[in-house]
């Protein structure tokens, strides 16, 4: 797989089990697939949630994307890597995020896709509009995010 | 010229998603956020806010960092991803 392959930022849909294959496919070296998507859900914060607007800074969000990968493929000892994040109008339900990741024994696929995903969410610049009974607002960082990704930095 | 890009809610406050300035007016990165609020009272006190984040050539930086002629600076909130 070659390093274009490793990121998408898209407006369209991802099939979660197409992506699986392509991590799988003529790749017996890794016994371990690890998978993440996240998706829209319909509340946030005690607010009915009806939709979700995602923004991003094209270039620099690739850019980021892949320092973090490759930060992750120095410290782990993985095989292949996918990440897809989504932009534009989505629905309730629909997929927003996919991390894949393999490697020979699963310890290593689950802390990478953990710290792809976690400094995805404090690095990458994508923003979200959120759409609820009340009205879009911008979304404002969680400090919890921002504890979670310096976390791996103890 | 200086290109400036703006990001989200901030960009939606200024009512613009880009300018310029010229490097004549800015050598760092808080100087072009001075020169933006030159221009405006309502730019002035938007680019105030201290969550706001910056970018040259799309690589993070603080305040003091130097720009010139053909650089492009973003400014953004706190990004919320994923």
């Amino acid at each position: 797989m070659n390093k274009h392959a490793e990121i998408s930022i898209q407006t369209q849909d991802f099939d979660h089990g197409v992506e699986v294959n392509l991590l799988e496919n003529d790749n017996v070296e890794d016994g371990a697939v690890v998978t993440f998507s996240g998706r829209v859900r319909n509340n946030n914060l005690g607010l009915k949630v009806k939709g979700l607007f995602l923004e991003h800074y094209p270039d620099m969000t690739e850019k980021l994307l892949a320092e973090i990968i490759e930060t992750a493929k120095q410290r782990w000892n993985i095989g292949r890597v996918k990440v897809i994040h989504r932009i534009g109008q989505l629905a309730i339900g629909e997929q927003i995020v996919f991390v894949g990741v393999t490697s020979k024994h699963r310890q290593d696929a689950f802390a990478a896709n953990e710290f792809i995903m976690d400094f995805l969410k404090v690095k990458a610049p994508f923003w979200k509009k959120e759409l609820t009974e009340l009205g879009e607002t911008w979304l404002e960082a969680k400090t919890s995010d921002k504890e979670k990704a310096q976390a791996w930095s103890k | 010229m200086i290109k400036v890009i703006f990001f989200a809610a901030l960009r939606e406050q200024l009512g613009c998603g880009g300018t310029e300035v010229s490097a004549k007016c800015a050598s760092t990165v808080a100087e072009v956020k001075d020169a933006l609020g030159e221009k405006d009272e309502d730019w002035k006190n938007y680019l105030a806010n201290n969550s706001l984040l910056c970018a040259v050539n799309h690589q993070m930086v603080q305040g003091d960092f130097s720009v010139k002629a053909g650089d492009e600076v973003a400014f953004f909130p706190p990004v919320t991803g994923g």
